[in-house]
């Protein structure tokens, strides 16, 4: 039944120094769905792809905004994402109300991390099934960190996590050196160029199972989700409609 | 021999009679501070066009004796703020230890972030407010000074009731009725802030220590002054009055032994 016999608790090393349990969660994450973001000078940006159990029901929320200058977007269980996000909710508020302070995004990252580690290291608990894209802007700009169940977090310029976003960070990396100094609408389009790069062959972005957040400099995290995607998609992806100037120009380096 | 603790110490019952326990008052409402015991007097703080001038004497008093001369109630948190703390002592060292283990804190958390003094000033007010409404006040006026989150001067109060207030010019205690309109004849409202330089609120508010010092018999000579601004504090505790003046002294009617 078992693999062998030090997967049994998150608490016990194996003889290589591996925690099994710790990477049975990290593999939730790569089942989940893929997210993206990516920060630039000014904006950080979160992309997501959202799934339905079935053609009857609606899709599965990729990205929760926390407070009015953050918000995540999760890759593994939702649920896990809902006890993460609820606690972040609480900090943040907490923050405000007693200090009048929009939380530190490396702040509120590490309390998230320090609260998986617990889970890693205590008896008869389980790691987060979850992992984590924490974007937005705090007193030192904009920020973006990524969050795993073993409870390590990085801040990063660009992340993708879950299933096949290996595709995705290629196009990343590949246009890591065009994030720093890209506009907000820039930023969403190679957010969403990111996103499709590790879609199967046969599917296609759509209002409905795309979801972008946006937060910057002096403006407030905003979720996009239907029918306000349109025109970020028709203007992604213009060839879809039979090509356009700038954006089919872009799409020939992409694909 | 009696062997219950209450009575040790006390005077023998078989020798001075039964002890009378009246003014113990067992049964009763449980009774926090009442009053301060040891006490700092004013607090003076001014808004200026690039930062806050605050100060306050270095005397402790206890009641009307001149306890401690060596008192500093001016605290410097970080870089950005200064808290001045007037009223009781004990309740000023508490909220130094408590200002102690929020900057380790902070300093734990995030280093490039450090709180503001408006983010001081509401963890302030919430904290006094938190205790009076325990019916346990910490029993001090403060003025927060410093810089906000946009780098602008900033000045505020909380009290023992957990009011906060906020002005250009702000005093405590005696301070409030004697500096006050004096702060308030250069800096009248927040659009004459931008017209005063440093040294003219430093000037300002050197020479408020000086009439508090004529007029208040809880004050001292000695006292400490801080200039927050984006380069800093500057803080100095062990400044002197200069210049006084008593020539005013002989023209008051009224008290002593003069009889016209």
């Amino acid at each position: 039944m078992f693999r062998n016999n030090y997967d049994n608790d998150s608490v016990t090393f194996s003889p290589q120094g591996r925690i099994f349990q710790v990477e049975y969660a990290q593999e939730a994450v790569k089942q989940g769905s893929v997210v993206v973001g990516i920060v630039s000078k000014t904006h950080a940006v979160l992309a997501a792809i959202k799934r339905n159990a079935e053609e009857l029901s609606s899709y599965q929320k990729k990205i929760i905004p926390i407070d009015s200058h953050f918000g995540v977007a999760l890759a593994g269980l939702a649920s896990d994402a809902r006890v993460l996000s609820n606690f972040m909710k609480q900090q943040s508020l907490s923050s405000r109300l007693t200090y009048d302070r929009a939380i530190p995004l490396s702040d509120i990252t590490s309390r998230i991390a320090d609260r998986a580690q617990t889970n890693t290291q205590q008896y008869g608990r389980r790691p987060y099934g979850v992992g984590l894209l924490i974007a937005g802007v705090d007193a030192k700009g904009p920020h973006l960190f990524e969050f795993q169940p073993s409870g390590v977090t990085q801040e990063m310029v660009a992340c993708g996590i879950g299933a096949r976003s290996q595709m995705a960070r290629t196009y990343l990396e590949r246009h890591l050196d065009e994030f720093e100094s890209s506009s907000r609408e820039e930023l969403i389009k190679h957010a969403l160029r990111a996103l499709k790069e590790s879609l199967s062959q046969d599917k296609e972005l759509t209002v409905d199972n795309t979801s972008v957040g946006i937060g910057g400099l002096d403006e407030s995290f905003v979720l996009y989700e239907g029918q306000d995607l349109t025109e970020w998609l028709d203007a992604t992806f213009e060839n879809r409609e039979g090509g356009g100037d700038e954006g089919g120009d872009a799409m020939e380096t992409d694909s | 021999m009696n062997h219950l603790p209450q009575a040790w110490g006390r005077p023998r019952d078989d020798v001075y009679g039964a002890y009378d326990n009246s003014h113990f008052q067992t049964a009763g409402p449980n009774q926090h501070t009442q009053s301060p015991i040891v006490t700092g007097t004013s607090v003076v703080a001014a808004k200026f066009k690039d930062g806050v001038v605050i100060a306050s004497d270095n005397l402790a008093s206890y009641g009307s004796l001149a306890r401690f001369t060596d008192v500093k109630r001016l605290r410097k948190f970080n870089e950005n703020v200064v808290v001045g703390f007037g009223g009781d002592v004990s309740d000023m060292q508490y909220l130094d230890r408590l200002l102690n283990s929020l900057d380790i804190r902070e300093n734990y958390a995030s280093a490039d972030d450090p709180l503001n003094a408006k983010n001081l000033h509401t963890y302030l007010a919430k904290v006094m407010y938190k205790r009076r409404s325990d019916f346990n006040p910490l029993w001090n006026h403060l003025l927060i000074a410093g810089l906000d989150g946009e780098a602008k001067p900033f000045l505020a109060s909380a009290d023992l009731l957990g009011t906060t207030f906020s002005s250009p010019t702000l005093a405590t205690g005696f301070g409030a009725h004697l500096a006050q309109p004096i702060m308030r004849r250069t800096i009248p409202d927040e659009a004459s802030v931008e017209k005063v330089s440093k040294d003219e609120a430093v000037k300002l508010v050197k020479e408020c220590m000086k009439v508090l010092f004529y007029r208040d018999a809880r004050s001292m000579d000695k006292y400490s002054i801080a200039v927050i601004t984006k380069e800093g504090v500057e803080l100095s505790e062990d400044e002197k009055l200069e210049n006084q003046s008593w020539a005013f002294a002989e023209q008051i009617r009224g008290y002593g032994t003069q009889t016209a």
